[in-house]
Parts: C-alpha cells; sequence; structure tokens
C-alpha cells in the first residue's frame, strides 16, 4: 500500500519540489548581509508595481471603455495603471541595470537571468498592446503609426495591430498570463539559487 | 489643490512636442528626464547608505 503512495505522481512531486525549495529556503527569515543595498530592492520595487498594475487593470476591465473616458473614477484608475507601468519599467529598468553590472548570471544563475530578459521583452509588448487598446485618438495614432513596422517584419499576418479586439485580448488575457507565470518562475529561481552576491564578496556564496 | 493647479501650469503642454536631435539620436524631452532620472536614482542606489546596514554587518 506504501509502496503505491510512494509511486503516485503526486507524492513524487511533492517530495521533488519540497527537497529542492523547503519553506525556509522559499520565505526566508533573513538575507545575506550584501543585500542590505538599495540597489537589491528595484526587483522588489518592480514586482510590487506589477501588482498595482493587475489590480487596477482587473478594475478596468470590470467597467469597460466607456466609464474610464468619462467618470471621474474612471480617469483616477486609468491613471493608476499608467503611472503604475511608468513606475515598473522605471525599476525594471534599474534593476537590469544592477544585475547587469554585478553579472547576474555567475553561479549557475543563467536560467534565473534569462527568464528576467524574456519578462522584459514580454512587458513591452503588454505595454505595446495597452498602448493601442486605449480607444482613442492616442491608439490610433500609434497604431497606425506601428502597423507598418510591424508588418515589415512579417508579425502582421497573425499579429494586426489595427485589430483592437486582438489588441485587447492580447493585452489582457495572452501576455499578462505569460508576464506573471515568466515572474513567478523568475522569482522561484532567485529562491534556488540565492540573490547573487557582489564580486568581491568571499563568503562563498559568489560559486 | 491650488498648488497642485499651479504645478501643472509650470510645463504647457499646448503645442509641438520637444525633440532633442543628435545624429541618430532622437528622442522626446520628456523621455530624456526619464532616462536622466533613472540614472540619478541608479547612482543614489549604488552610493546612498542602506538604513541598519552597519548594525547587520557588526551583528555578523
Amino acid at each position: 500500500m506504501s509502496t503505491t503512495i510512494e509511486r503516485q505522481w503526486t507524492t513524487r512531486l511533492r517530495k521533488r519540489a519540497t527537497g529542492k525549495l523547503p519553506p525556509e529556503k522559499a520565505l526566508p527569515d533573513t538575507q545575506p548581509a550584501y543585500v542590505a543595498s538599495w540597489i537589491y530592492v528595484f526587483g522588489v520595487a518592480t514586482i510590487a508595481s506589477f501588482v498595482m498594475v493587475i489590480l487596477s487593470g482587473f478594475i478596468l476591465a470590470l467597467k469597460g471603455p466607456q466609464w474610464w473616458h468619462v467618470s471621474s473614477i474612471g480617469h483616477f484608475i486609468n491613471s493608476l495603471h499608467l503611472w503604475s507601468v511608468e513606475i515598473l519599467f522605471f525599476s525594471m529598468v534599474i534593476h537590469l541595470w544592477g544585475k547587469f553590472f554585478m553579472a547576474a548570471w555567475r553561479g549557475g544563475r543563467t536560467m534565473t537571468w534569462m527568464t528576467g530578459v524574456v519578462t522584459f521583452l514580454v512587458s513591452i509588448a503588454t505595454a505595446f498592446t495597452g498602448y493601442a487598446s486605449q480607444t482613442n485618438f492616442d491608439s490610433q495614432w500609434i497604431t497606425t503609426q506601428a502597423k507598418d513596422g510591424i508588418n515589415a517584419t512579417g508579425a502582421g499576418s497573425f499579429f494586426n495591430v489595427l485589430n483592437l479586439g486582438q489588441m485587447l485580448m492580447w493585452h489582457i488575457v495572452l501576455l499578462p498570463l505569460v508576464a506573471v507565470l515568466l515572474t513567478a518562475v523568475h522569482v522561484v529561481l532567485v529562491r534556488l539559487k540565492g540573490v547573487v552576491p557582489p564580486f568581491d564578496d568571499k563568503t562563498g556564496a559568489a560559486k | 489643490m491650488a498648488f497642485l493647479w499651479s504645478l501643472a501650469s509650470l510645463i504647457s503642454l499646448e503645442g509641438k512636442g520637444h525633440y532633442i536631435h543628435w545624429h541618430f539620436i532622437y528622442l522626446s524631452v520628456a523621455n530624456f528626464i526619464v532616462i536622466l532620472l533613472m540614472v540619478l536614482v541608479f547612482l543614489a542606489a549604488l552610493f546612498v547608505p542602506f538604513p541598519g546596514r552597519a548594525s547587520r554587518k557588526e551583528s555578523k
């Protein structure tokens, strides 16, 4: 009986997951001393602004374009969504610079770095489809300017920036899903491999 | 509230946007200011001491 339980995929998956990432490693009480620097704050600042983007996006999706164009609360939530995105990119770029100059791919952290890079690219696509889905003159201008460039790459055959319905679906379903999943993988990898130490750290964590 | 309105009037959003054009570099002044702010915040993050850093080092 116990052998049967041992062979279950749920048992094997749980043992593998908790073996690689035990709770005290997933949610640690302390961090190494070198993490006490402002440069290590921008990763979590990016996640905090991402949460605000998702929450304000939920409200915009609930109420719809008429609401965010005409009502004062709609304007406020729309602005909250925009400014959260501005802070997200601001923080993400500083996080990127910090990690680039400390070569954060060291010590077997290649996948952590690469998931970050891909998340950055997905975020740009998400922001672009957001600008394309505003349903105002700005979005008309942006999409008519972008169509020739995108068509020239060949992507226009399946990604039509002048198709508002398609842009909105990419913006509120497909791309956020990918961004959330990639961010989750990125954070789990940071927990698995630990925060990258500075170059001059001799504690052994840099190996 | 009146203070906020007076702040808004500091920058006129009427008329043409302002752009920086130098060789192949062509960007709006607004974007240039954001890039400049990012560089400043990046430098501050490197050099401004983190609260409690000294006490952490002592306790180790």
